[in-house]
């Protein structure tokens, strides 16, 4: 089992390790592929621009499993992870790195809130306003 | 062509989806995930889990497939070339894992105006065919400029 995080020890301002990925053009067809969502702004520029798009875009669902990687990371187990949410708030276009920041915003109990967001190398957020509930 | 909105609230046919092991895998691996709980049975039962868990986001697969049925709906009138992924909530009662045999449920949740644009919740209600409660998502998608003209409606 992954080490997680110690319950006893967990305080509203901890921060969760940082989570970072580079995304390349590949990331999003695997993406595309392993979740069934084919819409072609994620892996054709010709398609992405004809709507207004500089190119492709990461799908917001590959941005939010990388966040909710770094949260069930944290917890040590998928089954810690009572509910999930995010507002899609900026694109990320392949050659950028995501990074996925996490905090403890409430402790009550077992159950811990995470506020958390992921922007890219210019500090912008893609993933906004998220939040993880955990009973651990 | 705006919502329908005497849709809202209708729940739609429910889409069959059996999890597969080598497809937990393969989606683990597409968002860079490695941890061996995910990809190894011995693994994953050391850590006190039935079979392979799915990550949390994997329950967007069976979402994507139950919105088809919505989004398939002519009545509704939703354009998809018009949408933006607006907000996205997972609610879990339990992690899907392999071998489990799931039912998926879609039902337009809200449809709302908001200036120019509609706000469409998609919310699919995930369970195991016993019945048994596994995850609840909403999705918000922005319908780009679709909302009937305020001078029109009289309101």
């Amino acid at each position: 089992m992954s080490p997680h995080v110690d319950l006893t020890r967990v305080q509203v301002g901890d921060t969760l390790p940082e989570v970072a990925e580079t995304i390349e053009r590949l990331d999003l067809i695997r993406y595309a592929g392993a979740s069934g969502d084919f819409n072609p702004i994620h892996w054709s520029d010709e398609i992405a621009r004809a709507v207004g798009l500089p190119g492709v875009i990461a799908h917001g669902m590959y941005s939010m499993g990388i966040a909710a990687r770094m949260v069930a990371a944290w917890a040590g187990d998928p089954a810690a992870v009572k509910r999930l949410k995010v507002r899609f708030s900026a694109m990320i276009e392949p050659g950028q790195t995501l990074t996925a920041k996490g905090e403890v915003a409430e402790v009550d109990g077992t159950r811990v809130l995470v506020r958390f967001h992921a922007e890219d190398e210019k500090g912008e957020k893609v993933l906004n306003k998220g939040e993880a509930e955990l009973e651990l | 062509m705006p919502l329908n909105q005497a849709l809202v609230g209708t729940a739609y046919p429910a889409i069959r989806y059996e999890v597969g092991r080598e497809k937990l895998r393969e989606f683990a691996i597409a968002i860079g995930e490695t941890d061996p709980i995910y990809h190894d049975e011995a693994a994953a039962r050391a850590a006190g889990h039935p079979d392979l868990p799915a990550v949390p986001t994997f329950a967007v697969v069976l979402s994507l497939r139950a919105g088809q049925v919505v989004y398939g709906d002519p009545e509704l009138g939703l354009d998809y070339s018009r949408v933006v992924h607006g907000e996205q909530e997972f609610v879990y009662h339990r992690p899907i894992r392999a071998g489990d045999r799931l039912l998926a449920t879609g039902k337009v949740a809200s449809a709302s105006a908001k200036g120019p644009h509609e706000l469409l919740t998609l919310e699919t209600e995930i369970t195991t065919e016993a019945g048994e409660p596994v995850c609840t998502v909403r999705a918000t998608l922005l319908s780009r400029g679709t909302a009937p003209p305020r001078h029109a409606s009289g309101a």
